[in-house]
């Protein structure tokens, strides 16, 4: 199914002159993260009033005006707090996998914190952050009014971990290593998109729907047995995915 | 060419090992005693990994490694070009009592404005009353405009205070946290490009412009000078600096005589919101108490005069607090 909503990403550059980009969160985990926060700030305060209520045994009204300060205090330093401990983070975008950062990719800065949650009440105009969201929605890196002001964004930290080539390179034995001259050939003549293009496919063929994996392969194989040509027993019984795991071997693997 | 995949990991992939270890670290404890030679380390394990990111973006078309390699590029910055610290303000009694201050003068244009459009609201509400007197339950807040100045202050005085001392605690609660949210909002809304914050400081002048005339045309100022003066003198001024603080924003955000990109605009001026809207917070805890636990008290429980005399002393003190506060200390 295709998503209805594309992240973008935050391309940044090093003074290196280094291009990296960071994936931009999505409305949908900001929101759920919202809702935890929330959650977390009513449960706070449930907590405070539960405390107030030994204090109202020796004043109602002391207790009582404790409870409102105290939640006020909870519910806007929570998530200044939090950001400021956390680098970025509460409870609910660590759950979500979420991280507030400056928008040159770098960590924030106390006052940055502090802005972006002091203009919540701003974002969240009429009512449920609708102008907020309505502000992200526009915003090239979904920022909302706070974020717009503090210079911040909401980026993904998901961790990536390297695909394990090794194992996906270590195939069995390859019959078209037999005709080195051939290999040599094929590495010659393949072009660097068509061998990423294969290499993509193997690493993602878990991903792919069994009648587009087949198609995918046939082509690719397609292509690659039009670029040299192998003796008969070397690809004899080889499936058309097989033979683009032997072609990538070919390529990608140490001469 | 394409890259020899396998030679490229050999001696690649502890490179990206020793860094994301690294990185586990520092994350951890963002400031360690680490010496030039461990630094130097960290740096070149990351200067390696930004051109093995060159390499496989140039050389293959593997999404993952190249995710995994921007990920390590991009952790490794924010670390190694993180911003110096924000110049230390001082401990919080030097940074209320100095910086904040400095701050406020910084931007003394943004709180004359600031100042002008609050008055400008109060003529026009006293102004609005005074032609059509049948507004007042519009322009008047709190159930003013329900009863006149004369009947307020008789019940006032048959009260003696009986009723509020009940509930002094959670009323000045309230009164703290609505004015903080409000000061708070009037800041926030100069993201507005300083309309929202303009509108708010109008308002809230025509709601005290309306019920000065109020209690001016009904004999009753001298009522209305010992009830607002010994908490409005801390509470206006503190909504005032907050639309100060609003008015800067959405000077920021406009840019007028500045020729920085707005993001480098907003950054110079974050610190300053930041110690205005402290130094506001505070002065609304002061004025949410006083207007309890003084302000609800009237004649002839608390003289007029003295109460006057409180709330004078007390702006006096503030304006001098504003025009002096940390004025020797340069480095705020």
């Amino acid at each position: 199914m295709k998503a209805l909503y594309n992240e973008p990403l935050l391309e940044l550059q090093t003074p290196e002159g280094m291009a990296f980009s960071l994936p931009l969160a999505g409305p949908v985990p900001r929101l759920l993260a919202l809702w935890v926060d929330l959650a977390i700030v009513m449960v706070a305060g449930g907590l405070v009033q539960k405390v107030m209520a030994v204090v109202g045994a020796f004043s109602a009204d002391a207790a009582q005006g404790l409870a409102t300060v105290m939640y006020f205090v909870v519910s806007l330093g929570y998530g200044i707090l939090c950001e400021w401990l956390w680098q970025g983070q509460t409870v609910g975008k660590r759950l979500l996998g979420i991280r507030v950062m400056d928008r040159d990719g770098l960590p924030m800065h106390v006052s940055q914190i502090v802005v972006r949650n002091l203009l919540r009440p701003v974002d969240m105009l009429p009512a449920f952050y609708l102008v907020g969201g309505a502000v992200a929605l526009a915003s090239q890196y979904g920022q909302r009014i706070g974020d717009l002001a503090a210079n911040t964004v909401v980026v993904r930290t998901r961790q990536v971990t390297p695909p394990d080539w090794q194992k996906l390179l270590a195939g069995k034995f390859n019959s078209m290593l037999e005709h080195p001259h051939l290999a040599a050939r094929l590495r010659q003549r393949v072009t660097p998109v068509l061998a990423g293009v294969a290499l993509d496919a193997l690493v993602r063929r878990d991903q792919l729907e069994d009648g587009a994996r087949v198609e995918l392969f046939r082509e690719l194989a397609g292509r690659l047995r039009g670029l040299v040509e192998f003796p008969a027993e070397a690809v004899e019984g080889l499936s058309d995915e097989q033979y683009v795991r032997n072609a990538v071997e070919i390529l990608y693997r140490s001469r | 060419m394409i890259l020899d995949l396998q030679r490229f990991l050999e001696t690649a992939r502890p490179v990206w090992t020793a860094l994301e270890k690294d990185l586990d670290y520092l994350e951890n404890d963002p400031d360690p005693a680490w010496d030039l030679a461990r630094t130097e380390q960290f740096y070149r394990l990351y200067q390696q990994t930004s051109a093995h990111l060159a390499e496989v973006r140039h050389l293959t078309a593997e999404r993952e490694l190249r995710g995994y390699l921007e990920q390590l590029v991009a952790r490794s910055y924010a670390r190694i070009y993180v911003r110096g610290k924000e110049k230390s303000r001082g401990r919080w009694w030097q940074w209320f009592t100095a910086a904040f201050p400095a701050a406020v003068r910084r931007h003394a244009m943004a709180g004359v404005l600031s100042v002008g459009l609050f008055l400008v609201g109060c003529l026009f509400g006293a102004v609005a009353l005074r032609i059509d007197p049948t507004a007042k339950g519009a322009l008047l807040p709190f159930g003013h405009g329900q009863q006149t100045p004369t009947q307020r202050v008789q019940k006032e005085m048959e009260d003696q205070g009986k009723k509020i001392s009940q509930a002094r605690g959670r009323f000045s609660a309230e009164l703290m946290t609505h004015n903080t949210q409000v000061a708070f909002f009037t800041l926030g809304l100069g993201m507005t490009w300083g309309l929202g914050t303009i509108v708010m400081l109008f308002y809230n002048g025509v709601i005290l412009g309306a019920v000065a005339l109020d209690y001016i045309v009904d004999g009753q100022l001298v009522f209305l000078m010992g009830w607002i003066l010994p908490h409005g003198s801390v509470e206006i001024p503190a909504i005032l600096l907050a639309g100060q603080a609003g008015l800067v924003l959405g000077h920021a955000l406009i840019g007028w005589g500045n020729r920085l990109p707005r993001r480098l605009r907003l950054r110079a001026v974050l610190p300053d919101l930041v110690t205005m809207a402290g130094g506001v917070a505070v002065l609304l805890v002061w004025a949410g108490i006083i207007e309890s636990f003084f302000s609800q008290y009237h004649e002839p429980v608390v003289p007029y005069a003295l109460k006057i005399a409180f709330g004078v002393v007390q702006l006096g003190a503030l304006s001098l607090f504003l025009a002096r506060g940390g004025a020797n200390e340069s480095s705020l």
